[in-house]
Protein backbone atom coordinates (compact mmCIF):
# COMPACT_ATOMS: atom_id res chain seq x y z
CA UNK A 1 0.00 0.00 0.00
CA UNK A 2 1.37 3.31 -0.74
CA UNK A 3 -0.28 6.83 -0.82
CA UNK A 4 -0.03 8.76 -3.80
CA UNK A 5 -0.76 11.94 -5.36
CA UNK A 6 -2.83 11.21 -8.58
CA UNK A 7 -5.18 12.74 -10.60
CA UNK A 8 -8.41 11.22 -11.19
CA UNK A 9 -7.51 10.02 -14.27
CA UNK A 10 -3.82 8.64 -13.13
CA UNK A 11 -6.14 6.71 -10.55
CA UNK A 12 -7.82 4.71 -13.72
CA UNK A 13 -5.00 4.35 -15.09
CA UNK A 14 -3.41 2.21 -11.77
CA UNK A 15 -6.43 0.59 -11.42
CA UNK A 16 -6.48 -0.86 -14.87
CA UNK A 17 -2.69 -1.88 -14.56
CA UNK A 18 -3.21 -3.50 -11.30
CA UNK A 19 -6.21 -5.44 -12.72
CA UNK A 20 -3.35 -7.07 -15.01
CA UNK A 21 -5.57 -5.59 -18.48
CA UNK A 22 -4.10 -7.63 -21.16
CA UNK A 23 -5.50 -5.38 -24.36
CA UNK A 24 -5.64 -1.46 -23.95
CA UNK A 25 -7.47 0.42 -27.59
CA UNK A 26 -8.08 4.05 -27.20
CA UNK A 27 -8.66 6.91 -29.10
CA UNK A 28 -7.65 10.16 -27.40
CA UNK A 29 -10.20 12.92 -26.96
CA UNK A 30 -10.09 15.49 -23.88
CA UNK A 31 -9.87 15.04 -21.15
CA UNK A 32 -10.38 11.03 -21.43
CA UNK A 33 -6.97 11.62 -22.97
CA UNK A 34 -4.33 11.00 -19.90
CA UNK A 35 -5.59 7.61 -18.86
CA UNK A 36 -4.27 5.85 -22.05
CA UNK A 37 -1.46 8.31 -22.20
CA UNK A 38 -0.64 6.67 -18.54
CA UNK A 39 -1.05 3.26 -20.15
CA UNK A 40 1.22 3.20 -22.82
CA UNK A 41 3.79 4.90 -20.59
CA UNK A 42 3.47 1.47 -18.06
CA UNK A 43 3.47 -0.71 -20.98
CA UNK A 44 6.70 1.03 -22.87
CA UNK A 45 8.68 0.93 -19.37
CA UNK A 46 7.46 -2.62 -19.12
CA UNK A 47 5.32 -2.15 -16.15
CA UNK A 48 2.41 -3.29 -17.64
CA UNK A 49 2.51 -6.69 -19.77
CA UNK A 50 -0.24 -5.61 -22.17
CA UNK A 51 -0.90 -4.57 -25.84
CA UNK A 52 -1.79 -1.04 -26.55
CA UNK A 53 -4.23 -0.98 -30.09
CA UNK A 54 -3.97 2.78 -31.35
CA UNK A 55 -7.08 2.99 -33.43
CA UNK A 56 -8.53 5.48 -35.76
CA UNK A 57 -11.76 6.33 -34.17
CA UNK A 58 -13.56 5.31 -30.80
CA UNK A 59 -15.93 3.06 -32.71
CA UNK A 60 -13.02 0.85 -33.44
CA UNK A 61 -11.54 1.41 -29.87
CA UNK A 62 -14.38 -0.26 -28.33
CA UNK A 63 -14.23 -2.69 -31.17
CA UNK A 64 -10.69 -3.60 -30.54
CA UNK A 65 -11.19 -3.96 -27.10
CA UNK A 66 -14.41 -6.09 -27.32
CA UNK A 67 -12.68 -8.10 -29.23
CA UNK A 68 -9.91 -8.66 -27.31
CA UNK A 69 -12.03 -9.62 -24.61
CA UNK A 70 -14.26 -11.95 -26.43
CA UNK A 71 -10.74 -13.69 -27.12
CA UNK A 72 -10.64 -14.79 -23.16
CA UNK A 73 -8.80 -11.75 -21.96
CA UNK A 74 -9.24 -8.46 -19.73
CA UNK A 75 -9.70 -5.54 -21.53
CA UNK A 76 -9.99 -1.95 -21.48
CA UNK A 77 -10.75 1.36 -22.88
CA UNK A 78 -11.33 4.83 -21.97
CA UNK A 79 -13.38 7.54 -23.91
CA UNK A 80 -15.40 11.00 -23.44
CA UNK A 81 -18.06 12.88 -24.52
CA UNK A 82 -18.53 12.76 -28.47
CA UNK A 83 -15.98 9.87 -28.75
CA UNK A 84 -18.20 7.89 -26.54
CA UNK A 85 -21.31 8.81 -28.96
CA UNK A 86 -19.59 8.12 -32.12
CA UNK A 87 -18.82 4.76 -30.36
CA UNK A 88 -22.56 4.37 -28.75
CA UNK A 89 -23.33 1.51 -31.37
CA UNK A 90 -20.69 -0.53 -30.08
CA UNK A 91 -21.60 0.00 -26.76
CA UNK A 92 -24.66 -2.40 -27.43
CA UNK A 93 -22.75 -4.76 -28.69
CA UNK A 94 -20.90 -5.30 -26.33
CA UNK A 95 -23.65 -6.04 -23.87
CA UNK A 96 -25.85 -7.58 -25.96
CA UNK A 97 -22.74 -10.77 -26.36
CA UNK A 98 -22.53 -10.84 -22.53
CA UNK A 99 -18.83 -10.28 -22.92
CA UNK A 100 -17.40 -8.57 -19.86
CA UNK A 101 -15.15 -5.00 -19.99
CA UNK A 102 -14.15 -2.36 -18.40
CA UNK A 103 -14.39 1.21 -19.59
CA UNK A 104 -13.51 4.15 -18.14
CA UNK A 105 -15.71 7.70 -18.99
CA UNK A 106 -14.29 11.09 -18.49
CA UNK A 107 -17.45 12.62 -18.63
CA UNK A 108 -17.99 15.49 -20.70
CA UNK A 109 -20.78 17.43 -22.09
CA UNK A 110 -22.32 16.89 -25.83
CA UNK A 111 -21.86 19.60 -28.36
CA UNK A 112 -22.68 21.93 -30.04
CA UNK A 113 -20.72 24.20 -29.53
CA UNK A 114 -17.64 22.99 -28.75
CA UNK A 115 -17.18 22.05 -25.08
CA UNK A 116 -15.15 20.20 -22.74
CA UNK A 117 -16.21 20.59 -19.20
CA UNK A 118 -18.58 18.11 -17.51
CA UNK A 119 -21.96 16.69 -17.17
CA UNK A 120 -23.46 13.96 -17.23
CA UNK A 121 -25.07 13.85 -21.54
CA UNK A 122 -23.00 11.36 -22.28
CA UNK A 123 -22.69 8.74 -19.71
CA UNK A 124 -26.68 8.67 -19.40
CA UNK A 125 -26.66 8.69 -23.01
CA UNK A 126 -25.79 4.75 -22.33
CA UNK A 127 -28.11 4.00 -19.20
CA UNK A 128 -30.26 1.76 -21.27
CA UNK A 129 -27.24 -0.14 -23.36
CA UNK A 130 -27.46 -2.90 -20.24
CA UNK A 131 -23.87 -1.78 -19.50
CA UNK A 132 -23.48 -1.49 -15.18
CA UNK A 133 -22.82 2.38 -15.02
CA UNK A 134 -21.52 4.01 -11.96
CA UNK A 135 -20.41 7.33 -11.29
CA UNK A 136 -17.34 8.63 -8.78
CA UNK A 137 -17.13 11.06 -6.05
CA UNK A 138 -13.15 11.44 -5.52
CA UNK A 139 -10.17 9.55 -7.36
CA UNK A 140 -9.86 7.09 -4.38
CA UNK A 141 -13.31 5.83 -5.66
CA UNK A 142 -12.29 5.87 -9.45
CA UNK A 143 -9.22 3.73 -8.59
CA UNK A 144 -10.70 1.16 -5.82
CA UNK A 145 -14.37 1.07 -8.38
CA UNK A 146 -12.82 0.12 -11.55
CA UNK A 147 -10.65 -2.91 -9.70
CA UNK A 148 -14.10 -3.79 -8.30
CA UNK A 149 -15.14 -3.45 -11.73
CA UNK A 150 -13.44 -6.34 -13.43
CA UNK A 151 -14.56 -8.40 -10.32
CA UNK A 152 -18.74 -7.53 -11.00
CA UNK A 153 -18.42 -7.94 -14.40
CA UNK A 154 -16.71 -11.19 -14.81
CA UNK A 155 -19.07 -12.42 -11.92
CA UNK A 156 -21.65 -15.60 -13.82
CA UNK A 157 -24.15 -13.96 -11.75
CA UNK A 158 -23.51 -10.64 -14.09
CA UNK A 159 -21.49 -11.41 -17.44
CA UNK A 160 -21.83 -7.99 -18.33
CA UNK A 161 -19.56 -5.03 -19.42
CA UNK A 162 -18.90 -1.93 -16.47
CA UNK A 163 -18.65 1.94 -16.63
CA UNK A 164 -16.89 3.60 -14.07
CA UNK A 165 -17.51 7.25 -14.89
CA UNK A 166 -15.74 10.12 -13.07
CA UNK A 167 -16.17 14.18 -14.24
CA UNK A 168 -14.42 15.67 -16.42
CA UNK A 169 -11.29 17.91 -14.47
CA UNK A 170 -12.86 18.39 -11.42
CA UNK A 171 -11.95 14.68 -11.06
CA UNK A 172 -9.92 13.61 -13.96
CA UNK A 173 -7.20 16.61 -14.12
CA UNK A 174 -7.19 17.47 -9.91
CA UNK A 175 -4.84 15.50 -7.58
CA UNK A 176 -5.71 14.15 -4.35
CA UNK A 177 -3.92 11.77 -2.31
CA UNK A 178 -4.86 7.94 -3.42
CA UNK A 179 -4.24 4.83 -1.64
CA UNK A 180 -2.82 2.52 -4.40
CA UNK A 181 -3.31 -0.96 -2.99
CA UNK A 182 -0.60 -3.56 -4.20
CA UNK A 183 -0.42 -5.71 -6.77
CA UNK A 184 -0.42 -9.01 -4.43
CA UNK A 185 -3.35 -7.80 -2.73
CA UNK A 186 -5.42 -6.77 -6.28
CA UNK A 187 -3.98 -10.25 -7.60
CA UNK A 188 -5.71 -12.05 -4.56
CA UNK A 189 -9.26 -10.22 -5.01
CA UNK A 190 -9.36 -10.95 -8.30
CA UNK A 191 -10.03 -14.06 -9.27
CA UNK A 192 -8.78 -15.51 -12.87
CA UNK A 193 -11.21 -14.18 -15.82
CA UNK A 194 -14.42 -15.49 -16.43
CA UNK A 195 -16.94 -14.69 -19.27
CA UNK A 196 -19.78 -17.23 -20.68
CA UNK A 197 -17.76 -18.26 -23.77
CA UNK A 198 -14.08 -17.43 -25.79
CA UNK A 199 -13.12 -17.23 -28.98
CA UNK A 200 -10.68 -19.54 -30.41
CA UNK A 201 -8.92 -21.47 -33.18
CA UNK A 202 -10.30 -24.24 -33.85
CA UNK A 203 -13.35 -24.29 -31.95
CA UNK A 204 -15.84 -22.30 -34.12
CA UNK A 205 -18.67 -20.34 -32.48
CA UNK A 206 -21.31 -17.48 -34.34
CA UNK A 207 -22.41 -14.57 -32.36
CA UNK A 208 -25.10 -12.08 -32.86
CA UNK A 209 -25.88 -14.15 -36.03
CA UNK A 210 -29.69 -13.31 -37.25
CA UNK A 211 -31.89 -14.88 -34.83
CA UNK A 212 -34.57 -17.93 -35.90
CA UNK A 213 -36.75 -17.06 -32.77
CA UNK A 214 -37.62 -13.40 -31.55
CA UNK A 215 -38.73 -14.83 -28.34
CA UNK A 216 -35.50 -16.28 -27.71
CA UNK A 217 -34.38 -12.58 -29.33
CA UNK A 218 -36.43 -11.09 -26.52
CA UNK A 219 -35.48 -13.39 -23.67
CA UNK A 220 -31.80 -12.23 -24.35
CA UNK A 221 -32.86 -8.59 -23.25
CA UNK A 222 -35.05 -10.01 -20.14
CA UNK A 223 -32.26 -11.83 -18.67
CA UNK A 224 -29.70 -8.47 -19.26
CA UNK A 225 -32.25 -6.73 -17.21
CA UNK A 226 -32.18 -9.21 -14.92
CA UNK A 227 -28.31 -9.50 -14.42
CA UNK A 228 -28.46 -6.28 -14.04
CA UNK A 229 -30.64 -6.65 -10.84
CA UNK A 230 -28.84 -9.89 -10.06
CA UNK A 231 -26.12 -7.13 -10.15
CA UNK A 232 -27.27 -5.18 -7.27
CA UNK A 233 -26.26 -8.19 -4.90
CA UNK A 234 -22.81 -8.54 -6.45
CA UNK A 235 -22.29 -4.68 -5.89
CA UNK A 236 -22.70 -5.12 -2.28
CA UNK A 237 -21.19 -8.81 -1.95
CA UNK A 238 -17.67 -7.41 -3.78
CA UNK A 239 -18.00 -3.93 -1.65
CA UNK A 240 -17.92 -5.41 1.03
CA UNK A 241 -14.92 -7.73 0.12
CA UNK A 242 -13.05 -4.95 -0.60
CA UNK A 243 -13.67 -2.83 2.36
CA UNK A 244 -12.49 -5.73 4.71
CA UNK A 245 -9.14 -5.62 2.34
CA UNK A 246 -8.42 -2.12 2.05
CA UNK A 247 -10.91 -0.72 5.22
CA UNK A 248 -12.58 1.14 2.39
CA UNK A 249 -16.41 0.50 1.87
CA UNK A 250 -18.69 2.95 0.29
CA UNK A 251 -22.05 1.14 0.43
CA UNK A 252 -23.01 -0.75 -2.46
CA UNK A 253 -25.26 1.08 -4.73
CA UNK A 254 -25.89 4.09 -2.56
CA UNK A 255 -23.48 5.53 -0.48
CA UNK A 256 -25.66 8.13 2.35
CA UNK A 257 -25.25 11.10 4.29
CA UNK A 258 -26.47 12.21 7.22
CA UNK A 259 -29.48 10.37 6.29
CA UNK A 260 -30.64 9.33 10.04
CA UNK A 261 -32.54 11.87 11.33
CA UNK A 262 -32.98 13.47 8.05
CA UNK A 263 -36.85 14.73 6.74
CA UNK A 264 -35.56 16.25 3.26
CA UNK A 265 -33.46 14.29 1.12
CA UNK A 266 -31.20 15.75 -1.60
CA UNK A 267 -29.97 12.87 -4.06
CA UNK A 268 -27.13 13.34 -6.65
CA UNK A 269 -24.22 11.66 -8.08
CA UNK A 270 -20.79 12.30 -8.81
CA UNK A 271 -17.94 14.68 -7.91
CA UNK A 272 -20.72 17.47 -7.14
CA UNK A 273 -21.99 15.11 -4.35
CA UNK A 274 -18.72 16.04 -2.62
CA UNK A 275 -20.08 19.93 -2.65
CA UNK A 276 -23.47 18.46 -1.82
CA UNK A 277 -21.78 17.05 1.74
CA UNK A 278 -20.98 20.67 2.40
CA UNK A 279 -24.44 21.92 1.54
CA UNK A 280 -26.18 19.29 3.78
CA UNK A 281 -23.32 20.77 6.56
CA UNK A 282 -24.43 24.32 6.34
CA UNK A 283 -28.23 23.39 6.36
CA UNK A 284 -27.85 21.23 9.37
CA UNK A 285 -26.00 24.39 11.25
CA UNK A 286 -29.45 26.02 10.12
CA UNK A 287 -31.53 23.69 11.93
CA UNK A 288 -32.97 22.10 8.36
CA UNK A 289 -32.64 18.13 8.80
CA UNK A 290 -31.48 17.40 5.30
CA UNK A 291 -29.58 13.91 3.95
CA UNK A 292 -27.61 13.21 0.93
CA UNK A 293 -28.08 9.44 -1.11
CA UNK A 294 -24.91 9.74 -2.79
CA UNK A 295 -26.28 7.60 -5.99
CA UNK A 296 -23.03 5.25 -6.88
CA UNK A 297 -24.52 2.74 -9.89
CA UNK A 298 -27.50 4.17 -11.60
CA UNK A 299 -27.17 1.06 -14.07
CA UNK A 300 -28.59 -1.02 -11.89
CA UNK A 301 -30.56 1.12 -10.63
CA UNK A 302 -31.01 1.38 -6.97
CA UNK A 303 -34.40 1.44 -6.18
CA UNK A 304 -34.64 -0.89 -3.30
CA UNK A 305 -31.60 1.53 -1.50
CA UNK A 306 -33.39 4.82 -2.07
CA UNK A 307 -36.83 4.16 -1.64
CA UNK A 308 -36.32 2.62 1.97
CA UNK A 309 -34.51 6.16 2.90
CA UNK A 310 -37.60 7.95 1.49
CA UNK A 311 -40.39 6.14 2.39
CA UNK A 312 -41.43 8.58 5.11
CA UNK A 313 -39.76 11.71 3.73
CA UNK A 314 -40.91 15.20 3.88
CA UNK A 315 -39.47 15.89 0.51
CA UNK A 316 -36.63 14.53 -2.20
CA UNK A 317 -34.85 16.78 -4.70
CA UNK A 318 -33.39 15.03 -7.16
CA UNK A 319 -29.81 16.88 -8.65
CA UNK A 320 -29.54 16.33 -11.84
CA UNK A 321 -26.57 17.31 -14.33
CA UNK A 322 -28.21 16.20 -17.93
CA UNK A 323 -31.67 16.30 -19.07
CA UNK A 324 -33.75 14.03 -20.93
CA UNK A 325 -34.79 17.14 -23.22
CA UNK A 326 -39.04 17.08 -23.42
CA UNK A 327 -39.09 15.54 -20.05
CA UNK A 328 -36.51 15.67 -17.43
CA UNK A 329 -33.28 14.74 -15.56
CA UNK A 330 -32.29 11.35 -16.29
CA UNK A 331 -31.93 10.71 -12.40
CA UNK A 332 -35.20 12.57 -11.10
CA UNK A 333 -37.61 10.25 -13.97
CA UNK A 334 -36.05 6.86 -12.19
CA UNK A 335 -36.52 8.05 -8.74
CA UNK A 336 -40.17 9.56 -9.61
CA UNK A 337 -40.97 6.58 -11.31
CA UNK A 338 -39.89 3.98 -8.66
CA UNK A 339 -41.65 6.08 -5.95
CA UNK A 340 -44.96 6.17 -7.87
CA UNK A 341 -44.28 2.49 -8.47
CA UNK A 342 -44.14 1.56 -4.91
CA UNK A 343 -47.02 4.08 -3.75
CA UNK A 344 -44.61 6.20 -1.83
CA UNK A 345 -46.47 10.02 -2.41
CA UNK A 346 -43.66 12.30 -1.35
CA UNK A 347 -42.99 15.73 -2.87
CA UNK A 348 -40.39 14.82 -5.12
CA UNK A 349 -38.85 17.58 -7.52
CA UNK A 350 -35.88 18.17 -9.83
CA UNK A 351 -32.84 20.62 -9.63
CA UNK A 352 -31.20 20.88 -13.27
CA UNK A 353 -27.98 22.36 -12.49
CA UNK A 354 -24.26 22.73 -13.87
CA UNK A 355 -25.50 21.37 -17.14
CA UNK A 356 -22.74 22.07 -19.93
CA UNK A 357 -20.43 22.46 -17.05
CA UNK A 358 -21.60 25.66 -15.49
CA UNK A 359 -19.83 25.39 -12.35
CA UNK A 360 -22.17 25.02 -9.03
CA UNK A 361 -20.86 25.55 -5.75
CA UNK A 362 -21.76 23.98 -2.48
CA UNK A 363 -23.77 27.23 -1.44
CA UNK A 364 -25.16 27.03 -4.87
CA UNK A 365 -26.85 24.29 -3.89
CA UNK A 366 -27.47 24.90 0.28
CA UNK A 367 -29.62 27.91 -1.50
CA UNK A 368 -31.23 25.80 -3.94
CA UNK A 369 -32.28 23.03 -1.41
CA UNK A 370 -33.19 25.72 1.10
CA UNK A 371 -35.60 27.48 -0.82
CA UNK A 372 -37.06 24.12 -2.42
CA UNK A 373 -37.74 23.04 1.71
CA UNK A 374 -39.01 26.51 2.78
CA UNK A 375 -41.58 25.77 0.11
CA UNK A 376 -42.52 22.58 0.45
CA UNK A 377 -42.71 23.00 4.18
CA UNK A 378 -45.10 25.87 3.57
CA UNK A 379 -46.82 24.29 1.38
CA UNK A 380 -46.60 20.72 1.14
CA UNK A 381 -45.82 20.73 -2.14
CA UNK A 382 -43.72 21.90 -4.76
CA UNK A 383 -45.70 24.24 -7.15
CA UNK A 384 -42.81 22.92 -10.12
CA UNK A 385 -41.54 19.29 -10.42
CA UNK A 386 -38.51 21.24 -12.09
CA UNK A 387 -36.11 24.04 -11.98
CA UNK A 388 -33.84 24.95 -13.64
CA UNK A 389 -30.64 26.38 -11.43
CA UNK A 390 -27.99 28.54 -12.84
CA UNK A 391 -26.15 30.31 -9.78
CA UNK A 392 -27.42 32.40 -7.36
CA UNK B 1 -29.41 -19.40 -34.80
CA UNK B 2 -29.68 -21.26 -31.99
CA UNK B 3 -29.55 -19.73 -29.51
CA UNK B 4 -27.16 -20.57 -26.94
CA UNK B 5 -27.62 -21.14 -22.81
CA UNK B 6 -24.68 -20.91 -21.44
CA UNK B 7 -24.19 -20.81 -16.95
CA UNK B 8 -28.12 -19.79 -16.95
CA UNK B 9 -27.48 -17.06 -19.24
CA UNK B 10 -29.61 -16.31 -22.17
CA UNK B 11 -26.92 -15.84 -25.13
CA UNK B 12 -26.81 -14.73 -28.82
CA UNK B 13 -24.64 -17.88 -29.81
CA UNK B 14 -24.36 -20.57 -32.34
CA UNK B 15 -22.88 -23.54 -33.60
CA UNK B 16 -22.46 -22.15 -37.82
CA UNK B 17 -23.66 -25.04 -39.66
CA UNK B 18 -25.12 -24.61 -43.18
CA UNK B 19 -28.21 -22.33 -43.03
CA UNK B 20 -28.22 -21.22 -39.44
CA UNK B 21 -30.84 -18.33 -40.45
CA UNK B 22 -33.08 -20.41 -42.23
CA UNK B 23 -34.03 -21.27 -45.79
CA UNK B 24 -33.32 -17.99 -47.89
CA UNK B 25 -33.95 -19.08 -51.01
CA UNK B 26 -37.35 -18.31 -49.88
CA UNK B 27 -36.13 -14.43 -50.46
CA UNK B 28 -35.25 -14.84 -53.73
CA UNK B 29 -37.22 -12.67 -56.04
CA UNK B 30 -34.79 -13.44 -59.51
CA UNK B 31 -33.70 -16.94 -60.03
CA UNK B 32 -30.17 -17.44 -61.69
CA UNK B 33 -30.74 -19.85 -64.68
CA UNK B 34 -27.04 -21.50 -65.77
CA UNK B 35 -26.55 -22.44 -69.30
CA UNK B 36 -23.94 -25.21 -69.47
CA UNK B 37 -23.67 -25.14 -73.04
CA UNK B 38 -21.89 -21.22 -72.51
CA UNK B 39 -19.33 -21.49 -69.57
CA UNK B 40 -15.83 -21.61 -69.78
CA UNK B 41 -15.13 -22.78 -66.60
CA UNK B 42 -13.58 -20.12 -65.02
CA UNK B 43 -15.06 -19.94 -61.83
CA UNK B 44 -15.93 -16.50 -61.20
CA UNK B 45 -19.70 -17.08 -59.95
CA UNK B 46 -18.47 -19.84 -57.37
CA UNK B 47 -15.85 -16.88 -55.89
CA UNK B 48 -18.45 -13.89 -56.09
CA UNK B 49 -21.17 -15.57 -54.98
CA UNK B 50 -21.79 -13.92 -51.64
CA UNK B 51 -24.06 -16.86 -49.79
CA UNK B 52 -21.32 -19.71 -50.91
CA UNK B 53 -25.09 -20.86 -53.03
CA UNK B 54 -22.68 -22.05 -56.22
CA UNK B 55 -21.07 -25.54 -56.15
CA UNK B 56 -18.40 -26.61 -58.38
CA UNK B 57 -18.77 -29.97 -60.35
CA UNK B 58 -15.52 -30.88 -61.48
CA UNK B 59 -16.56 -34.45 -62.67
CA UNK B 60 -17.92 -33.94 -66.00
CA UNK B 61 -21.52 -33.03 -66.69
CA UNK B 62 -23.05 -29.41 -65.74
CA UNK B 63 -20.08 -27.49 -64.04
CA UNK B 64 -21.82 -25.62 -61.28
CA UNK B 65 -24.82 -26.67 -59.15
CA UNK B 66 -26.88 -23.07 -57.50
CA UNK B 67 -28.45 -24.33 -54.20
CA UNK B 68 -31.42 -22.68 -54.52
CA UNK B 69 -32.25 -23.39 -51.14
CA UNK B 70 -30.40 -20.50 -50.00
CA UNK B 71 -29.53 -18.23 -53.39
CA UNK B 72 -31.17 -14.85 -52.47
CA UNK B 73 -31.27 -14.43 -56.47
CA UNK B 74 -28.53 -11.46 -55.35
CA UNK B 75 -27.79 -11.57 -59.92
CA UNK B 76 -23.60 -11.26 -58.69
CA UNK B 77 -23.07 -14.50 -60.24
CA UNK B 78 -25.04 -13.37 -63.72
CA UNK B 79 -23.04 -10.34 -63.21
CA UNK B 80 -19.83 -10.93 -63.10
CA UNK B 81 -20.17 -14.08 -65.46
CA UNK B 82 -18.04 -12.86 -69.06
CA UNK B 83 -19.91 -15.40 -71.39
CA UNK B 84 -23.67 -14.62 -69.92
CA UNK B 85 -23.79 -18.10 -69.01
CA UNK B 86 -26.35 -17.27 -66.19
CA UNK B 87 -29.22 -14.94 -66.81
CA UNK B 88 -31.76 -13.84 -63.77
CA UNK B 89 -35.38 -14.73 -64.88
CA UNK B 90 -38.26 -13.43 -62.25
CA UNK B 91 -39.63 -15.91 -59.92
CA UNK B 92 -42.64 -17.60 -60.13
Amino acid sequence: MVVKPLTGNYAAAYAAKLSRVKVVAAYPITPQTTIVEKLAQFIEDGEMDAKMIRVESEHSALAAAYGAASGGVRAYTATSSQGLLYMHEMVWWVAGSRIPLVMTIVTRTLGPPWNIWTDHSDIMDQRDSGWLIMMAEHNQEVLDETIKMFKITEDPRVFLPGIVGLDAFILSHTTEPVDIPDQELVDTFLPPRRQPYVFKPGDSLLMGNVPRNLKENMRMREDIHNSLEAAKKVIEEVDEEWGKLTGRRYGGLIECYRCEDASHFIVGMGAWVGDMREAVDSLRTNGIKVGLIKVRYVRPFPREDILKWVVNAKSVIVFDRSVSAGSAGPLFLDVAAHLMAAGIRVPVKNILAGITGLDVTYEDIADAVLKSVAEVEETGKFSRFIEWYYGR
Amino acid sequence: MSEGRVKGKVLPISKPCVGVAGKTGSWRVMRPVYDDSKCVKCRLCWLYCPENAIDLNEEGGPFIKINYDYCKGCGICASVCPKNAITMVPEG
